[in-house]
């Protein structure tokens, strides 16, 4: 399941110097049990079995590569194709993540499950797997986030999980995911939690990324069929990022497939509200992982800003520190602004309406694609769909007639 | 090591350790100190010093609020420092400093145990730092004489309870239940063997912390360990205070009822 990037994180959960673990004492031992179980079950066959079916039936894999062909007219630059992660269950690659963890959680016998929630695709993707299997569910989520994403909250509440709404600091993605560590501090010995991105303690980066690295296998398979070659590069959006890593992970060895990342500038990377750790960040530890993060020379955590719930986080997974330093990975930044119109621009020519997460992707190649030769082969992680967002995109003024 | 801490324990006879926690800058810098002064006179053994942070994951509601107070009245690693150094004129009991990861690294990990133990500090509890990752904080803090106090849990193994008890500095910290701080949930019998099987694998003295809200949950501790840590008690009796004045007496009267049930 590991893939190619098996040698990464090593045996203290580093990626070169970032990742560690540095949480309370009393989770060390509930993470020392999840690493336990996932190297045991991630060989064995029942379990591969199942979360290959019901990737296959629940969640709808394989998603389709899908040529872009407007966006590509449009932009007289390279090939454009979509990896449709929106085409799965619940509209985003957070589902491949969620499935798997479920069917650990269900091996090691925890019944009551908990997330932390930013866009509310992970809230939602988590809540689909408790109610398929029958597990009790509460999803943390901030009280900004709640506003800017209600379809979400509404759908999640109807699949029966319990939405704790978190007031403290910007309430937003950053204090739920507080919040969901301190619940599992104190309920740790019931209580299963389902991170949702390549974040936090080992080893979480490291089976989050595993379980989504299934988009990046199906992408070389793909292009492989439709280019005979592997893609001459992948655009991902990063928050935490995952999508992003799930999709570069089986590429990292092929030096000639560019990886470009991108970060949400929100207002401008000079307004200083914005959610860039890679760009304009200095590794230090939140979460309980040391990677790149936004704070200020205190060391107290910036608030961050971004339009998109899903990426407005100071911090990101820590294998993505290390392959900034290792510069096997570009990574780039959009504003709000450029997102909202790559945003409207893409649902007019393609009839997708992608998330405001994965428009930042979008625009970062609209605004490079001069950097693509004409025949290259550029591959968008579509990572999900943006009707959760259409609260934003009309506060935003983009829907006045 | 802390000669200071070391002292105290050598001193202490058959008497428990009455530690209260307090976080600087909360309700004020200047407040804050007097709270400390109030709470020496009152015959605390040691003292916490809370370094706030802006994300403290260890934390329940109230340390969570005083943080934040001290926070907006620009409480710094700094301000934690001059706080040491000004109590250090009329205090001489050990001073422990209990903050995260991330201010340090910000400050810098060297400069800030070497400023720290200037300032006449004796120790640190890093909540979010478990002994897996402390291995250069624990040398640079014994190269400056300062204690590196860590944290067992009711979920620790006796492996890694050895080996906590083995990299702490003159004693250990026990975290009474899982849970974040000021939990108040009821300490039972399952509480008292954890105790107890502490003080059978524990070679030096700990401490129990973490929901300690009254005299009979102090005593209750005191069975099997060494002293007990306050925090969310007494930040929630500082905010329900309606002057500084009332917040003083009624933490002092506070840990007066401790002082005598102990």
């Amino acid at each position: 399941m590991a893939g190619e990037s098996k040698r990464m994180p090593d045996k203290k959960g580093r990626f070169g110097p970032y990742g560690g673990r540095y949480v309370p004492e009393t989770v060390i031992y509930a993470l020392d049990e999840l690493e336990r179980c996932y190297r045991q079950f991630k060989k064995d066959r029942r379990f591969r079995s199942e979360l290959k079916g019901l990737l296959a039936d629940f969640v709808g894999r394989p998603t389709p590569l899908y040529y872009a062909e407007r966006l590509t007219a449009f932009l007289k630059g390279p090939e454009i194709y979509f990896k449709r992660e929106d085409l799965n269950h619940t509209g985003a690659h957070k589902i491949n993540n969620t499935v798997g963890q479920i069917l650990l959680a269900q091996r090691m016998g925890k019944k009551r499950i908990i997330a932390e929630t930013g866009a509310g695709q992970h809230g939602l993707a988590t809540a689909t797997v408790c109610a398929r299997f029958g597990m009790s569910c509460i999803v943390y989520m901030g009280t900004e986030d709640m506003k800017r994403q209600k379809p979400n909250v509404e759908k999640m509440r109807l699949l029966g999980a319990k939405v704790v709404p978190v007031t403290s600091g910007s309430a937003t993605l950053k204090d739920a995911t507080s919040e969901a560590l301190r619940d599992w501090v104190t309920n740790v010995r019931s209580t299963f939690y389902v991170l949702g991105s390549v974040v936090g303690p080992h080893p979480y980066p490291m089976i989050v990324r595993d379980f989504q690295t299934i988009i990046g296998r199906e992408t070389r398979r793909q292009s492989l069929r439709l280019f005979k070659t592997p893609p001459d590069a992948i655009i991902a959006c990063v928050g935490g990022g995952s999508n992003a890593l799930g999709i570069f992970a089986d590429f990292l060895k092929d030096d000639q497939v560019k990886l470009i990342g991108v970060e949400a500038a929100g207002y401008g990377l000079t307004s200083g509200q914005h959610a860039a750790p890679l760009a304009k960040g200095k590794p230090g530890v939140l979460h309980g992982a040391f990677s790149y993060l936004i704070y200020d020379d205190d060391g107290q955590v910036i608030l961050p800003h971004s339009i998109s719930a899903g990426l407005d986080y100071p911090g990101v997974g820590p294998e993505h520190s290390l392959l900034k330093d290792s510069g096997r990975v570009t990574y780039g930044t959009v504003t709000d602004a450029e997102a909202l119109r790559a945003f409207e621009q893409v649902s007019r020519l393609e009839g997708i309406i992608p998330a405001l997460e994965t428009s930042h992707a979008l625009a970062w190649l609209m605004k490079h694609k001069r950097k693509f030769k004409k025949n290259e082969k550029i591959v968008v992680c579509l990572s999900g769909r943006g009707d959760k967002d259409m609260p934003i995109v009309a506060s935003a003024g983009m829907l006045d007639e | 090591m802390s000669k200071r801490i070391a002292d105290m324990l050598a001193d202490r006879g058959t008497r428990k350790l009455l530690v209260p926690f307090f976080t600087v800058g909360y309700p004020t810098f200047k407040r804050s100190l007097d709270l400390v002064r109030a709470a020496v006179d009152e015959g605390a053994d040691m003292v916490e010093l809370g370094m706030p942070f802006s994300d403290p994951m260890a934390d329940g509601p109230q340390i969570q609020f005083s943080s934040q107070v001290a926070l907006k009245n620009d409480t710094t690693l700094k301000s934690v420092l001059k706080a040491v150094s000004d109590l250090r004129q009329t205090i001489n009991v050990p001073l422990i400093l209990m903050g995260y990861v991330n201010p340090i690294v910000a400050y810098s990990e060297k400069r800030f145990l070497a400023d720290a133990a200037n300032a006449g500090a004796d120790g640190l509890i890093i909540p979010d730092l478990p002994v897996d990752e402390a291995k250069s904080f624990k040398s640079v803090a014994d190269s400056h004489g300062l204690s590196t106090i860590f944290l067992v849990s009711p979920t620790s193994n006796k492996e890694r309870v050895e080996q906590i008890d083995g990299l702490s500095t003159d004693f250990v910290y026990a975290v009474t239940v899982t849970g974040v701080t000021g939990s108040g949930r009821k300490f039972g019998r399952e509480t008292d063997d954890y105790l107890k099987r502490l003080k059978q694998t524990l070679r030096q003295p700990y401490v129990a912390g973490f929901g300690v809200s009254s005299a009979e949950s102090a005593c209750r501790l005191t069975r099997y360990a060494d002293g007990v840590v306050i925090g969310s008690k007494l930040i929630g009796l500082i905010r329900e205070a309606k002057s500084s004045r009332e917040a003083v007496s009624r933490v002092a009267g506070f840990l007066r009822t401790i002082r005598r049930a102990i």
